[in-house]
């Protein structure tokens, strides 16, 4: 096997699988054959091309060219370098372990061969994203992955929340696009060139330039990292534009667990992490990264203390383990950045794999205040869920702990004491939101319908398998991250394909270590006021639990800013302005005048044959005259003169 | 014969002239139209006839034939739908005949 087909195994087995399981959407069998088969060759293919280039792992081939236009260049083509094969490993592992997954939770869906043929177009795009030589291309898998989320969110497009759903998570991505696009341009501008090799050799040339946006001058450097941050912000929902993500759990939960948790939410991530030689001249965006990163971990954080959709729960978790990582890159750990970002995508995907198992269970039922008792029931479950909460709230060995104490310990190195403070109290609150939600669930009395409580059981084998897989890498892949990813001396090393900036001679105290932890378990007993309702009562009466339980009134705040400004305009366009003026005086004009003039026609349309063939004796008539006259000359007067056209007796 | 062509040509055009004020004028029935058809066609018929003895062709004479055939048969036709006309609408009067119009 030659290094370029492994490499277009990896990418283009998805696409055929995805190609060939639109043909077969009759099939259900087939198709989820055919998907599972082309996610795991991708899987093969990876382990396969990172075998053969061992230990030089920098790969890239140029496949078709896509624009010539002016300066501008660019090929579609693989690029492979350590970071890419670490997310395209971590993308297709999980994406595998879901399609298994999803042939279980969509048994019962009439959909189910087209939701699995959506499931392999997302891996595709991602992995065209990840393996993206230039910026172009990296765009267009950008705006695929977007595609395949809304397609998704939207699946069961007979709930209208759904429908909604699916449009908002399309319409605020587009927010961050727009801000991506203008980044590019700007990079083009002044780098003239979208290849990511050809930008990182340009880059010492362009520190300290200047450019003009807007009418302001900023620095380029600067301006392109900030552009591409807001893109970032929104793909990986960051505070302000994070509220798409809780409501995309409208999709079916497998969704919920490979897109808007361990894959496409990282984009962002991925993309600021495989710039980093760039964010690494651009202090100022960084400390916004900080700011921004620190904000989402702690608001998010906070939201997601008092909700009660178990799913939204989970979103939230995910918005505020996504500032974490932004907060790393903001700190210049990118590397503490990826290690979260492979650890979170495995214990999320458990959790939300698990939640998905638990609302099987309750045939659908999604509220938490309606479940309970059901460690019981679903014992497996449970015990599964238990190991993906506490790797979350960072519990010592277990993954979570590992990323989270590196991202915390970065933060200390930074000298940022306010993110310092406000990632400490996030882990409290992580604590406090998870084992609240498996109290609920899991302890208690049972608060469910007779109905529903009758129906509960464990979830079927195929539904189990990823959730062990998961586990285990929850468990375990904080101390094998940890000691390849982030020691130096370890075996895998980033070979420059990320900037990492060593922490030595900073060493953390142990205060810090112990704070982590201690801070992780004071959250976990805080659900022990659950015991108390008088406390219970006292606390959600007042502004900050509304806040919490609202959200923030992220979404009311924008609908009065933003949606109402636009539905008026709308309405005022196509009510007044398309009414009144476009169509009266276009379409509606003409219609009226050629109505009027067939009302004066009218009486020319008999129906009599007799007329019509009047008309036809008298129009030839009067061509046949108009022949002779101008064709015809008897020459009157002199001569007699024969029938015949052709001779004139004289 | 000394009169040459022209008073065939004339009675030729008398005929054909009737036969389109038949088609034009009449307001009665349908057959009367098919009547004024086969006048029609026999002017064309006598002007053939006339054409070809002035010209000693007889490939003139041979054509009025196959027209008083293919006359023949557009009658034979022709009435056969005015049949099922007048059975589908109970009258063959030209008023009323103006479906073309709607």
């Amino acid at each position: 096997m030659s290094p370029s087909l492994l490499s277009y195994g990896i990418v283009l087995s998805t696409f055929v699988g995805f190609s060939l399981s639109l043909c077969l959407l009759k099939f259900p069998r087939v198709v989820q054959a055919i998907t599972c088969l082309a996610v795991a060759i991708s899987f093969l293919c990876i382990v396969g091309l990172w075998l053969y280039l061992n230990p030089n792992l920098n790969f890239s081939i140029d496949i078709l060219s896509w624009l010539k236009v002016g300066k501008l260049r660019v090929n579609w083509g693989f690029s492979f370098d350590n970071f890419t094969f670490i997310m395209g490993a971590v993308v297709t592992f999980v994406s595998f372990w879901v399609h298994i997954y999803a042939i279980g939770y969509m048994a019962q869906d009439i959909n189910r061969a087209r939701f699995m043929a959506y499931l392999n177009f997302f891996t595709f795009m991602m992995l065209l994203l990840i393996t993206a030589p230039n910026i172009a291309q990296l765009f267009v898998g950008w705006e695929g992955v977007g595609l395949a989320s809304y397609l998704l969110i939207g699946f069961w497009h007979q709930r209208s929340r759904a429908g909604v759903a699916a449009v908002k998570a399309f319409i605020v991505n587009r927010v961050g696009d727009m801000a991506l696009i203008l980044g590019i341009c700007a990079l083009f501008a002044e780098f003239e060139t979208l290849d990511f090799s050809l930008i990182l050799l340009k880059l010492p040339s362009q520190i300290d330039q200047v450019m003009t946006f807007w009418g302001y001058s900023l620095p380029t450097l600067e301006l392109i990292g900030l552009l591409l941050f807001i893109g970032a912000m929104a793909k990986s929902a960051q505070i302000g534009l994070h509220v798409w993500l809780p409501d995309a759990m409208e999709g079916p939960t497998p969704v919920s667990a490979l897109i808007h948790a361990a894959t496409m939410v990282t984009a962002g991530v991925f993309l600021i992490v495989n710039l980093s030689p760039l964010y690494e001249c651009t202090p100022y965006v960084r400390q916004l990264m900080v700011a921004v990163g620190a904000a989402t971990s702690f608001f998010a954080a906070i939201v997601a203390l008092t909700q009660n959709d178990i799913k939204r729960i989970i979103a939230y978790s995910t918005s505020s383990q996504l500032g974490y990582m932004i907060l790393a890159c903001g700190c210049s750990a990118y590397s503490a950045a990826v290690f979260h970002l492979v650890t979170h995508a495995f214990f999320k995907a458990l959790l939300f794999l698990g939640a998905g198992s638990v609302i099987h269970a309750m045939s659908d039922e999604q509220n938490i205040q309606k479940m309970g008792g059901l460690a019981r029931l679903i014992p497996t479950t449970y015990s599964l869920m238990w190991i993906g909460s506490l790797a979350l709230t960072g519990i010592p060995w277990l993954s979570g702990y590992y990323s989270k104490d590196l991202i915390i310990e970065s933060v200390w190195a930074s000298g940022q004491t306010g993110a310092l403070v406000l990632s400490l109290l996030t882990v409290a609150l992580t604590a406090f939101y998870s084992i609240r939600l498996l109290w609920f669930v899991f302890h208690g009395k049972s608060r469910a319908d007779e109905h529903v409580a009758a129906h509960i059981h464990e979830s079927p084998l195929i539904m189990l398998v990823p959730l062990f897989v998961l586990a285990l890498g929850s468990i375990l892949g904080g101390w094998f991250g940890w000691h390849w990813l982030i020691q130096e001396q370890g075996a895998f090393s980033w070979q420059g394909s990320i900037v990492q900036i060593p922490l030595s001679g900073k060493h953390a105290p142990a205060w810090l270590h112990v704070a982590t932890v201690g801070l992780a378990i004071l959250g976990m007993l805080g659900v022990l006021v659950y015991k108390k309702p008088r406390l219970i009562e006292w606390l959600s009466n007042n502004f900050l639990y509304r806040f919490s339980f609202h959200k923030g009134y992220f979404d009311e705040i924008y609908e009065i800013c933003f949606l109402r400004p636009a539905f008026a305009l709308g309405d005022f366009l196509g009510r007044t302005v398309d009414k009144n003026i476009i169509d009266r005086l276009g379409p509606e004009a003409s219609a009226n005048i050629s109505i009027a003039l067939s009302e004066k026609n009218r009486f020319l349309q008999t129906g009599y044959l007799y007329r019509y063939v009047l008309v036809m004796v008298l129009a030839t008539m009067a061509l046949v005259g108009y022949y002779f006259y101008q064709f015809y000359d008897p020459g009157f007067g002199n001569e007699v003169w024969d029938i015949s056209f052709k001779t004139r007796v004289p | 014969m000394f009169f040459g062509i022209r008073p065939y040509l004339l009675v030729s055009s008398i005929v054909f002239s009737l036969g389109l004020l038949g088609f034009f004028l009449n307001r009665r029935h349908i057959i009367n139209l098919l009547m004024s058809i086969e006048l029609i066609l026999l002017a064309v018929n006598i002007n053939f006839i006339a054409f070809s003895a002035d010209f000693h062709d007889l490939t003139g004479q041979v054509f009025s034939l196959f027209i008083l055939t293919i006359a023949a048969a557009e009658a034979a036709i022709g009435l056969a739908i005015l049949v099922v006309y007048f059975r589908n609408r109970a009258t063959i009067n030209i008023d009323e005949s103006v479906l073309l119009k709607d």
